[in-house]
């Protein structure tokens, strides 16, 4: 294979010059303007504005309600994966569970503003009904759908299909042989599941939270579509930051914005690849 | 009916029976199964449901009527909802140019790394995979200097975006892709080819991409999928999208941009079906079910009247 080896060098040029165009670029550009100001000189002024009491409650929302939504996604997930054991891999169960999970995980955005507008909004359907029959006012205290928490719902239902797309897989490598040795040696359901199903399945489980965390953290179209004003988690804040120029008084404030999510989603992701390896020990 | 499945319909049931004696099932029995399935199955319908009810709803006088499902089907969309045939049209648009820039830029890279430069691997995959690290609100940050560098070269047009969305969708597509080159022994193949005096192209289009059509097309699949769906991008670059423009004429008319919605999720939900389809047919199903030490899937016992005749079908593949 030598002489094509050799010739086929060029191959991998259109694809290298397409990833550090389109990829490498934008990510050095977006994680190096916020070290510049608005003349080019070189500044720590937006890095530090990152300090500001409105940032950083900015990171504290987005952190909170990524790690609440991650959690909470995570469980019910995992509940749904643990009653497909045993369904029939092709059977339609799991067609239509897997299909509507990769759809309403990845295809969300926008629509899941629509729909929780629909269901739990000033005039949604669970709103209504909850009113007129129950004589319940979920809104009692303020309407909160258009704010941080009315972002929990959406969010947990993007949340739980990704968890059933990332967490049966690990499900699915559990063998029926462990259990049947655990049954030859007098073990009963309960110790299968204490000293082997849990341990076995711990860091897929938490490779999957990280990945929902990772995902809610970095997630806009939702929260844009549905929040009216303000700018209450960072892709907001970016977003407001790169179409108002200036934000609190700091140009390219969009770019230090860009770095802190970076870093975050940087120590999250290498924490999933540390588990994913720890996972891949059982997984062959 | 094959000789071979008619007589391993009689053993099915029996191993079925062997392993319920054996007294541990990790799985839920299936009274538990379908409780579970069926409590967080109707809470995921609930807004989905809610959706359609709004669209029903007959305005201030109440009741409900189909009108505005008329109007959509009935070629309504004009005036103010121009918008929507513009942003759905660019996003055809977008997801055809998408799946051809995975297919020229990522597909032959792929290949000759798996053939040729085994070495890279591992780089081309953390490198395909990075796009979930870096969101695509951060990406955007960037890609507005770079796309008006782009926009010099190759004009505004609105298909220029499906460069960023080749990026977006990489993970997707290399993970359906990399299964299905794994599970084809290409380098071999290519060898053969080779010392038959194939050359680059002839491996690449006759040898290589029919053997991995499954993965060619399920990646392309969930591109148009995610390229449908996408709106960061569209919204901070100033272009007009599905999405994009369902935001706009939601606040002008919301009963229309929800059933617009609506359609788009049923038509993904049944691009994501035929995905399964063309993943779990009868050829994957074997090769999965093959090794008979390890079946991929943990089997428990519990048979409904209704899955009567799968055992049988696995112990026939096997």
């Amino acid at each position: 294979m030598r002489s094509l080896a050799r010739g086929s060098v060029l191959g991998l040029v259109p694809f290298t010059a397409y990833i550090l165009l389109f990829l490498a670029l934008p990510t050095v550009i977006a994680v190096g303007t916020g070290f510049f100001d608005g003349d080019g000189a070189f500044t720590l002024d937006n890095i530090t504005a990152l300090g500001d009491p409105v940032l950083l409650a900015t990171f504290g929302n987005s952190l909170w309600l990524s790690a609440l939504t991650a959690v909470i996604g995570a469980l019910v997930g995992a509940l749904f994966c643990y009653a497909l054991i045993g369904a029939k891999p092709t059977g339609i169960l799991r067609s239509v569970v897997d299909a509507a999970s990769g759809v309403l995980a990845q295809f969300g955005g926008v629509m899941l503003a629509f729909a929780f507008v629909a269901t739990i909004g000033i005039q949604g359907m669970i709103t209504v009904l909850l009113r007129d029959r129950l004589g319940v006012d979920i809104f009692a205290n303020g309407v909160w759908l258009y704010d941080v928490p009315g972002l929990v719902l959406p969010y947990i239902y993007f949340q739980v299909p990704l968890m059933i797309i990332t967490f049966s897989p690990a499900l699915e490598s559990l063998k029926p042989q462990w259990a049947e040795a655990t049954a030859m040696l007098g073990g009963g359901i309960g110790s299968y599941w204490r000293h082997i199903g849990l341990p076995v399945l711990l860091p897929s489980f938490l490779g999957s939270l990280l990945l929902l965390f990772a995902n809610a953290f970095s997630s806009f179209a939702t929260a844009a579509a549905l929040t009216s004003q303000g700018s209450q988690i960072v892709p907001l804040q970016i977003r407001s930051a790169l179409t108002s120029e200036t934000v609190l008084g700091h140009e390219n404030l969009a770019g230090s914005l860009a770095l802190g999510m970076i870093v975050v989603m940087v120590v999250v992701m290498t924490l999933y690849s540390l588990l994913m390896r720890r996972t891949a020990r059982w997984v062959r | 009916m094959s000789a071979r499945e008619v007589s391993a319909r009689g053993v099915g049931p029996r191993t079925v029976r062997a392993r319920d004696r054996s007294g541990v099932h990790p799985g839920p029995s299936t009274a538990t199964r379908w409780v579970i399935v069926a409590v967080i199955g109707l809470l995921f319908l609930v807004p989905i449901a809610s959706m359609l009810e709004f669209t029903l709803r007959g305005g201030l006088g109440g009741g409900y009527t189909l009108d505005r499902w008329a109007a959509v089907f009935g070629g309504g969309l004009t005036g103010e909802y121009k918008p929507i045939v513009t942003g759905l049209t660019n996003s055809l648009v977008l997801a055809l140019v998408t799946v051809l820039v995975m297919l020229v830029l990522l597909v032959p890279t792929m290949v000759l790394v798996r053939i040729s430069f085994p070495k890279l691997q591992r780089v081309l995959e953390f490198v395909c995979l990075l796009p979930i690290t870096i969101p695509a609100i951060v990406l955007v940050v960037g890609l507005a200097p770079v796309y008006s560098v782009v926009a010099r070269m190759f004009g505004s047009g609105v298909w220029t975006l499906a460069f960023a969305y080749g990026v977006i969708v990489l993970p997707y597509a290399y993970r359906s892709i990399q299964a299905n080159l794994q599970a084809v022994d290409v380098v071999t193949l290519s060898e053969a080819a080779r010392s038959l005096g194939a050359g680059w192209p002839t491996i690449l289009f006759r040898i290589v991409v029919p053997n991995i059509r499954r993965g060619l097309l399920a990646a392309a699949f969930i591109a148009v999928a995610v390229v449908l769906g996408e709106y960061t991008i569209a919204a901070l670059l100033n272009r007009v999208n599905l999405q994009t423009a369902l935001v706009v004429v939601s606040k002008a008319d919301p009963y229309i941009a929800v059933i617009i919605a609506l359609l788009a999720l049923v038509f993904a939900f049944v691009l994501l079906v035929a995905i399964g389809r063309i993943g779990g047919g009868p050829g994957s199903r074997r090769r999965r079910t093959a090794p008979p030490a390890a079946p991929a899937v943990p089997t428990t016992p519990l048979a409904p009247a209704a899955d009567a005749d799968e055992p049988a079908q696995e112990a026939a593949v096997r």
